[in-house]
């Protein structure tokens, strides 16, 4: 009986020493709970941006890219787009076929007869203002950076020119600017949105389509959008986790 | 539509399928193409100095020096092509004042300055420091004065000191070998860490990168060691350059293997990127990559070795096939570079489609400007041999 006294009280203190290890060493990790466990709301006392793509309603009529070259004084020559549309056609014998003439400004023509087309459909693309941007983690100088709403900016008077996250953003999303010899990038029209305006792009959209709004706000059009549709992103494998969110998107759409 | 656009409105009906926008002009050109080449030939000429240093390969004893001296000269460049390519080459020191320690680049600045203070720098100083007190002592004029600049004001030259010498330069050999693999297998991880490119995200990006860095290193100071005899009109070592070419052989079969491997596991996973790098292989990279890189640069030099490994032949086939050998695993690393840098931005992100690359003449991105990058260590390296004369050391008293 005192034998197995004994052995009980042994027990408990080697549970209660092992609980208590592990409670310390638990709490120790805690940081590197952040890295395991993502879901945590981002920029709690303010805004956390992002934009919704209505697939479904966009026409491509290229207003938008129009809309963002004026307002940011993006370079007119086709190579240059913070934003531009795409359009894709897929075929009945199932090929794919994608275009962006001019980034879409001038509008599509489609070149396929009707009868040989299964689907086609036009793909506004932008900067995605990933969560985990590869364009900020690459930078070399910090010149890349993300604002407190979540928006990817950049600083041209610090950027280099290294271009390495020009290679690093999986939507080619980033130019070198001909003139200025720095990258350029969408910017979500910093200038508009923290003056309570719409973006650019959004403003001009004549459908709809596209819907920019506050993540971090229950009542935005945002929320409402991402609530609605089973939307999705671009490329989730590379696990940036984009803040462009797209309603419709098909698995061709790359 | 200035003149400035006008080459890529010539691209834009080269480009083959569908492209981002943004990709039609490659962001990185032949001068990144340089930037690997050049830190490599620095690493490879290192280990191979090494080999006799730490790894007591007496045989190698005659190169030791020349390695030493071209690793230098060429680790001297090796920035250069770098900052010129720069859109903003006068900002480039902000690398340095306010690294990003995210950033795969942010840390070579870091490493290149360790590498050249630390190890090169001071490896040379230790092992020329008794010339450099005696010629100091010899010299007349400015020579005198140079020579004595370079001692650093250390001029005991007692059997003490010189021990204590030796003892730290080969503490700092010991040192250098991790450090040369990791300078250019960092250089690697600049690449292989770019998930967004499928062709250059491989973790075996690094381990590739020092095992080319190597068979280039070895090639270059096979090359070197040939011509400074042929130009000095001295008989070769025939052992010694005997050793190299075994030393390049096992470089070269391991290189061989890693890049095989790599290859064998793109094409067995067969993953989402893999129909239009496999286009990519078999069209734009044809020549650069079977050909050059892999057949002239790879697979002869092996056989050519190999052969000469098994069959005894006389110094003087020997010497010329060493000759060839070095020639063609030079230039087959320069395409390994090649094929990893621009072959990586030929293809667009989307998957869907080709842009082309048309090689300038002039211009900050022109063979002209790659040419000088490429000549100019070889112009420091004759500097250095004038200076620092390996054949005019003077003969070590007692055989220490």
């Amino acid at each position: 009986m005192a034998n197995n006294q004994v052995k009980s009280r042994r027990r408990f203190l080697t549970d209660a020493a092992l609980l208590t290890g592990g409670i310390f060493v638990a709490s120790g990790l805690n940081p590197f709970g952040k890295l395991l466990y993502a879901v945590e709301r981002k920029n709690p006392k303010g805004p956390w941006y992002g934009m919704g793509i209505d697939l479904e309603k966009c026409i491509g009529c290229g207003r938008c890219a129009d809309a963002c070259k004026t307002e940011n004084d993006v370079p007119r020559e086709p190579f240059f787009f913070r934003t531009w549309v795409e359009q894709y056609t897929i075929l009945n014998d199932g090929s794919v076929k994608i275009t962006s003439p001019n980034g879409g400004i001038d509008g599509f023509k489609q070149m396929y007869p009707d009868e040989e087309i299964f689907k086609s459909f036009f793909v506004p693309k932008m900067c995605n203002h990933c969560e985990n941007s590869p364009c900020v983690q690459v930078c070399p100088v910090g010149a890349t950076y993300e604002s407190p709403e979540g928006i990817a900016l950049l600083d041209s008077s610090y950027c280099i020119g290294c271009r390495y996250c020009v290679q690093a953003c999986p939507y080619g999303c980033r130019y070198i600017h001909p003139t200025r010899k720095v990258v350029d990038k969408c910017t979500m029209c910093y200038h508009r949105i923290t003056k309570g305006l719409l973006p650019a792009c959004v403003e001009v959209c004549p459908k709809g389509a596209k819907i920019f709004g506050d993540l971090n706000d229950p009542k935005s059009d945002l929320v409402k959008f991402k609530k609605e549709y089973s939307w999705q992103v671009l490329k989730p494998h590379m696990n940036t986790d984009p803040k462009v969110f797209y309603n419709g998107l098909r698995a061709e759409v790359r | 539509m200035g003149p400035h656009y006008q080459h890529l409105y010539d691209m834009l009906s080269k480009v083959d399928g569908y492209i981002y926008p943004n990709e039609i002009d490659l962001n990185w050109s032949i001068l990144i193409v340089l930037y690997p080449y050049i830190t490599g030939l620095v690493a490879g000429a290192f280990i191979l100095a090494s080999l006799e240093r730490v790894f007591k390969v007496k045989v190698l004893k005659p190169t030791y020096t020349i390695a030493l001296l071209s690793a230098l000269a060429f680790l001297l460049v090796a920035t250069m092509p770098l900052i010129s390519h720069l859109g903003k080459p006068l900002r480039f020191f902000e690398i340095m004042i306010t690294p990003h320690f995210t950033s795969a680049m942010a840390i070579f600045g870091f490493i290149y300055i360790w590498y050249l203070m630390v190890v090169l720098l001071l490896e040379i100083w230790f092992d020329y420091r008794r010339d450099l007190v005696l010629w100091s002592q010899e010299k007349k004029g400015i020579m005198k004065r140079v020579y004595k600049i370079l001692t650093l004001g250390v001029t005991d030259i007692s059997p003490k000191a010189l021990k204590w010498d030796d003892r730290l330069g080969y503490a700092i050999t010991v040192i250098g070998i991790p450090s040369a693999f990791l300078l250019h297998g960092y250089v690697g991880f600049i690449f292989g860490s770019v998930k967004a490119n499928p062709w250059w995200s491989t973790v075996l990006m690094p381990v590739i990168f020092i095992f080319s860095a190597m068979v280039s290193g070895i090639a270059l100071v096979m090359f070197i060691f040939m011509m400074v005899n042929y130009i000095r009109k001295k008989l070769i070592d025939m052992n010694c350059l005997d050793a190299i070419a075994k030393f390049l052989l096992v470089a070269l079969i391991l290189d061989f293997a890693l890049e095989g491997l790599d290859q064998v596991h793109r094409i067995y996973e067969a993953e989402e990127s893999f129909q239009i790098l496999d286009l990519l292989v078999k069209g734009k990279l044809t020549y650069t990559l079977f050909l050059f890189q892999w057949g002239l640069g790879m697979l002869v030099p092996i056989l050519i070795l190999g052969y000469l490994q098994m069959f005894k032949s006389n110094a003087r086939l020997r010497r010329i096939l060493y000759l060839i050998t070095s020639l063609l695993v030079l230039i087959g690393i320069f395409f390994m570079r090649w094929n990893v840098v621009i072959g990586g931005q030929l293809f667009s992100k989307s998957f869907y489609g080709f842009t082309a690359f048309k090689l300038k003449l002039i211009g900050t991105e022109g063979i002209g400007m790659a040419s000088i990058w490429i000549i100019l260590p070889f112009l420091i390296l004759l500097f250095l041999f004038w200076l620092l004369s390996p054949w005019k050391r003077h003969p070590e008293e007692g055989g220490s």
